[in-house]
């Protein structure tokens, strides 16, 4: 065993860029005045240990996963073979005490209602193999792209705050990857949201850009909403809310299938919100609004793959239920679900980037059509984790290096971000066009070499031997990448000069040249781990991480479990790949290469064509759809609350209170007249009365008066006698 | 006797501030009102302290309770005490009252006055929340009404009068039945007493007459009104949009809590049959709340009223935690479940006191400079003030439930706790959350975002008195949303004493 040194260190990778957060909030603006822009390195400092850390980590757990003395792979073609890895690394601290933490403090009827939870939430964090690549991968892509930052940002009045919530982001996105617990996941989760919001809302002065933060945010807490049920099922079913207590307890007695199929379901709803997936995938295209190294790191590489990686890593709920085959919504399994909103996407994205201009906007397509892919693999159960895992992990270097890459056409370019005012940059800027260059046939997926060949083909090649309808919709969704890279490699650096004649193009900064060269470095070379054959490295690698399932409910999810050699090499899919990749890059070549075809007329003379495009560029009118229902109708439905609150619910109150008044008032009248009033002139009339008759007596004669007390002696005298005088 | 220590120190600032010069005198005026809800703050403290150290004599029982007869012909006694339930609610009315204090030194008109309300109405609310005798806590109840009545009718805005009226009629509306239903209870004891401990213990209102629904009902109108619970709460709107600053933060940060506490102190314990048949109608006004809250927020253009109807919205989910914890229905409802909804319930009237205060400081401090509060004639005010912009996203983003902030723990563990007892309402109630996110992040995107508008171009940022009074706050949701265990720690165990009580004497499953 190698010591968990650098485990033990884990607590400190998000730890990290949250002070690096907090120094640049508290004193960035006074340090950026004294030192300039070099404020800017304790951004990178924030993140740069962090990545030596999670560098430790993985060496230490490669070095356990191929050191083990059992080799594993050596029965060869036996589908059967739990893979394992060195045991997973945990932390957790008490969060919360929730209910009776003994069952002493509960009067004995209700202490038998109790169930197992021990009343203590905990949170905590967890690394396992898939954890450890991703940390890898997650610190070295955005140290990279906080060094490039250093030059892009340059001169940005709020250059320290950028920094800032850079660093925000990568603690957020690192506790999400590392989180234990449903709960910490979720808080990684939210939290890589606001960053975004942040971020894309950094230059808030432009109202788009304000408003496509705002609109990236609450398309997300739609998602989260389902995300947030799925953790509310899970809770009451496990009761606990730790995510390998999840797995551990999907398809047991307490978990039935049919609710961790509901489960995962929900759950996927905010991986559908998060990475972008139809019909929640509207937000991303907007995000580009946001500075480039932001859309590199955040939008292309990392936050946007969480839904992808939080699939993967609780793939078991959709494998268990698929086991059963309980349909969850449309016949459809949740597994199946997962698998069918992931072609969806990408085919959806693809087509749309061939008929956008803006250089951000076909990335951003790229990507959501990209993680389509992800979602379809992970959504063909254990025959495409890996595969999707793997196409996650070298995605986020090629993308990344191509946003990059774009930012230095944009940065050369003084802000232009048309590509149809773009041209012959390839001269211009040489580094920029070589690196954009492999990022670009690693995206394309162009045979032997590049990253994207590899884990994109095993994506295909699962899905051929899985569901064949996919795998041709997939295929079709490669040759679209293939077709709009091309045109963007074309319409950008192809030909002699740039178009515009304002745009002066000029090579970028070291700063900013040296993290493209080396995230050029890895878009080439990190394919070669997961070359297929007898000992695939990533399958060896990252399937100990993936679901385990029992034996027997193998042969009815596709593909069995995870093949240590990876999957089989078949020649049709390869084929089919290779084409649809070669065929895209010559239609671009013809149209926008060439210009062998002159494209408006072409759309003059058959129309279709035109129609086509127009639905294309406008995105298959999915904004303008959703303002019309779902924005129009919930402020149309809030006004309306509005306005029944005012006029019905405080109206009756007013009404109520009006007549209150009203007719108290009048009852007040009427008593004060003849009750109050009457009273108080019947007292006077009587007393009027009393004293006229008073009056009479007093006459002045002696003879009256004594009659007049002789006659009450009498009576006295008579009452005495009648009473018998006991009350004298 | 700390108690009785605690609701007296503020009687003697008011005392001292009564008999100072109301011209001559300001500043000491001043002085004595801050010297004495310090005092309190401190003191409150200290009670914590002391309510630590004390040993516990059971779940149920009270601490730090102190007895004495008063009118002992009539049952009628001094009884105060607090447990894990009211000893949060105490500092926060201590601290918000603090803080509202020293906010209020920028008051200029009849200063003596509006002090010794304010002095007042701390010592009614904290007798609410002391108090174990019916006679007491009516008394209190009623005491909190007046002082802020004069505090909007006086130091109001131009609708200041109806407004007052409005909370003050309405309130007492409620307070009328509970007074009847007080006295139900009086007589229906074997030996007719107040005391709200030997109540809830003899439980005189068990089965399911026609009696026990009255009581129920009546108890539930006046503390539904308070809270206030769709439909009563058009009230809340107007008093919030007239009261002066301090005076929206002490309404919505205290005055509100004063129902949901008598809904947990008052309502779960002592009539747990009828909570459990009338739990259902509970959920649905308190999903309604939440969502109709939700929407009418989204529908309005003053900030205040925004905030206003926000509170409707975040209350509703403590019913709905209370309400889950006496539901009859839910197939996997244990007492696991239904504690967590009533700490997530409870946790929330903490939290909302403390976010929902700092938001109502916040719109203060922009009223103060810009004399409106139209969300829509603002714009661009990140660059112009970016502090304030800063303090106000951080309070919209815990409001809104952002995990790491105060609003989020407790809205998680509401909605967990509720999911058992009420599936479907549940789910429904989350939708509110995206609402909610709606509205805030609008209202921030209108007023905030975008290019600065010409007229607010020499808006000062935040000054000294206006960070002391909100920035207490926000440490305090930040502390909260990251580790909320030593809060939750305190309540819990009273709160699982009142679900197990709950639970045994309403039969629940």
């Amino acid at each position: 065993m190698v010591s968990p040194f650098f485990e033990n260190l884990a607590w400190l990778i998000p730890l990290l860029p949250l002070l690096a957060c907090g120094v640049l909030i508290g004193w960035g603006v006074k340090l950026h005045r004294k030192i300039g822009d070099r404020v800017a390195l304790i951004a990178v400092a924030g993140i740069a240990i962090p990545c030596v850390i999670a560098w430790g980590i993985l060496a230490s757990r490669v070095s356990q996963t191929f050191g083990a003395p059992h080799e594993a792979g050596t029965h060869g073609e036996s589908a059967r073979e739990t893979i394992e890895g060195p045991e997973p690394f945990e932390m957790a601290v008490e969060w919360a005490p929730l209910g009776p933490l003994s069952p002493a403090v509960l009067s004995p009827v209700t202490r038998d209602l109790s169930p197992a939870f021990d009343g203590r939430l905990k949170v905590g964090l967890r690394i396992d193999n898939l954890t450890a690549a991703m940390l890898a991968m997650i610190t070295l892509v955005a140290m990279l792209i906080q060094i490039y930052s250093i030059g892009y940002m340059h001169g940005d009045e709020r250059y320290p705050r950028f920094f800032a919530y850079m660093s925000l982001f990568c603690f957020s996105m690192l506790l999400l990857v590392l989180a234990g617990s449903f709960l910490v996941l979720f808080a990684g989760w939210e939290l890589v949201g606001l960053c975004s919001y942040l971020l894309i809302g950094f230059w808030f002065q432009k109202p788009s850009a304000a408003s496509a933060a705002k609109k990236a945010f609450i398309v997300n807490r739609v998602g989260d909403f389902g995300f947030l049920i799925g953790i509310m099922i899970i809770f009451f079913h496990v009761p606990s809310l730790d995510i390998r207590a999840a797995l551990a307890a999907a398809g047991t007695a307490a978990f039935p299938p049919h609710w961790v199929a509901i489960a995962g379901a929900c759950l996927f709803t905010g991986a559908i919100g998060k990475s972008a997936q139809f019909p929640l995938h509207v937000w991303l295209p907007d995000a580009m609004e946001g500075p480039t190294p932001v859309s590199a790191l955040i939008h292309a590489a990392t936050m946007v793959a969480a839904g992808v990686y939080m699939v993967a890593r609780i793939s078991t709920l959709y494998v268990v239920p698929q086991v059963a085959e309980l349909e969850v919504f449309a016949g459809l399994t949740s597994l199946e679900i997962v698998r069918y909103i992931g072609i969806i996407t990408a085919v959806l994205a693809g087509t749309i980037g061939i008929a956008q201009n803006d250089i951000k906007r076909v990335l951003a397509y790229s990507t959501v059509s990209q993680l389509g892919f992800m979602m379809f693999a992970l959504g063909m159960g254990m025959a495409g984790w890996v595969a999707g895992v793997f196409h996650l992990l070298t995605h986020a270097f090629f993308k990344a290096l191509l946003f990059l890459g774009s930012g230095s056409v944009i940065h050369g370019c003084g802000g232009e971000q048309d590509m149809t005012k773009m041209g012959g940059l390839r001269k211009a800027m040489p580094t920029t066009f070589w690196t954009f260059l492999m990022g670009t046939l690693a995206l394309t997926g162009v045979p032997l070499f590049w990253a994207g060949f590899w884990s994109k083909d095993e994506i295909m090649a699962a899905s051929w031997a899985v569901d064949q309808p996919v795998f041709w919709l997939g295929e079709f969704a490669a040759f679209c990448t293939a077709l709009y890279m091309g045109r963007l490699m074309f319409l950008t650096f192809a030909g002699d000069h740039p178009r515009d004649h304002s745009i002066h193009a000029h090579e970028s900064p070291k700063v900013m040249t040296v993290p493209l060269t080396i995230l050029a470095v890895f878009s080439v070379g990190l394919g070669w781990l997961g070359m297929p054959g007898d000992h695939n490295l990533m399958h060896h690698f990252l399937g100990s991480s993936a679901p385990q399932i029992a034996e027997h409910a193998e042969h009815a999810v596709a593909g069995g479990a995870i093949n240590i050699a990876g999957i089989e090499f078949e020649i049709v899919p390869l084929c089919v790949s290779v084409m649809a990749a070669g065929l895209g890059w010559l239609l671009a070549a013809v149209i926008w290469g060439w210009k062998l075809v002159d494209v408006p007329r072409l759309k003059q003379a058959v129309p279709p064509i035109a129609w086509a495009h127009n639905v294309l560029k406008n995105k298959y009118f999915f904004d303008e759809i959703y303002h019309a229902t779902f924005v129009r109708g919930t402020l149309a439905l809030a006004a309306g609350c509005g306005l029944f609150d005012k006029y019905v619910v405080d109206g009756i109150v007013n009404l109520v209170g009006w007549a209150t008044t009203r007719v108290f008032a009048g009852l007040a009248r009427l008593a004060d007249t003849w009750i109050v009033d009457g009273l108080v002139n019947l007292i006077a009339e009587a007393q009027k009365l009393a004293g006229r008759f008073a009056a009479m007596l007093q006459t002045g004669r002696v003879q009256h008066y004594i009659a007049f007390s002789a006659l009450i002696a009498a009576l006295i005298a008579a009452a005495i006698y009648v009473l018998g005088g006991h009350w004298i | 006797m700390i108690l009785s220590v605690l609701l007296a120190l503020p009687v003697v600032g008011l005392v001292i501030v009564l008999f100072l010069d109301k011209e001559r005198h300001v500043r000491q005026i001043q002085g004595v009102a801050i010297g004495a809800s310090l005092a309190a703050f401190v003191w409150s403290i200290f009670m914590c302290m002391a309510f630590a150290t004390e040993p516990s004599r059971g779940p149920m029982a009270m601490r730090l309770e102190y007895q004495a007869p008063w009118i002992p012909s009539l049952g009628i006694g001094y009884h105060v005490g607090v447990d894990g339930l009211s000893i949060p609610l105490i500092v926060l009315t201590t601290a918000l009252s603090l803080l509202s204090i020293v906010y209020s030194l920028r008051i200029t008109v009849r200063v003596k006055e509006y002090m010794a309300w304010f002095l007042l109405l701390e010592t009614g609310m904290l007798g609410v929340f002391v108090s174990l005798d019916f006679f007491l806590f009516f008394g209190f109840w009623e005491i909190g009404l007046v002082p802020m009545y004069f505090i909007i009718g006086v130091w109001g805005g131009p609708r200041r009068e109806y407004a007052a009226i409005k909370f003050f009629i309405y309130t007492l509306v409620g307070s009328l039945p509970m007074l009847l239903a007080i006295l139900a209870c009086y007589f229906s004891m074997p030996e007719p007493t107040f005391d709200m401990v030997k109540i809830m213990q003899a439980n005189p209102m068990a089965g399911a007459g026609v009696k026990a629904a009255l009581v129920f009902w009546a108890f539930f109108l006046g503390f539904a009104i308070k809270v206030p619970l769709w439909p009563f709460h058009t009230w809340l709107p107007d008093a919030h949009v007239e009261a002066p600053t301090a005076g929206s933060v002490i309404l919505a940060a205290i005055l509100l809590k004063l129902g949901t506490y008598g809904f947990v102190r008052v309502i779960l314990p002592m009539f747990p049959e009828a909570s459990a048949r009338f739990a259902d109608y509970m959920a649905i006004l308190a999903l309604i709340s939440i969502i109709y809250g939700a929407l009418c927020a989204m529908a309005q253009s003053d900030l205040k009223k925004l905030i206003a109807y926000s509170s409707v919205n975040h209350m509703g989910f403590v019913i709905l935690g209370v309400a889950a914890v006496a539901a009859r229905g839910g197939v996997m409802a244990s007492i696991t479940t239904r504690t967590t909804a009533l700490n997530g319930a409870t946790l929330q009237m903490v939290t909302h006191g403390i976010i929902t205060g700092a938001l109502f400081f916040l719109v203060g401090v922009i009223y103060d400079r810009a004399h409106t509060r139209n969300i829509n004639e603002f714009g661009g005010l990140a660059k112009q003030m970016p502090l304030y912009a800063g303090i106000m996203m951080f309070a919209c983003f815990a409001s809104l439930g952002l995990p790491g902030l105060a609003g989020f723990v407790s809205e998680f563990f509401v909605l967990t706790g509720s999911f058992s007892s009420y599936t479907l309402i549940t789910c429904l109630s989350a939708i509110g959350v995206i609402i909610t996110a709606a509205y805030f992040l609008w209202m921030i995107q209108r007023v905030f975002l975008g290019p600065l508008k010409e007229r607010w171009a020499d808006l000062p940022d935040m000054d000294w008195g206006e960070i002391v009074a909100t920035a207490p706050l926000c440490v305090a949701m930040l502390v909260i949303g990251v580790y909320p265990k030593p809060l939750i720690a305190v309540m819990n165990g009273p709160l699982t004493a009142i679900v197990d009580h709950v639970t045994r004497l309403a039969g629940l499953g």
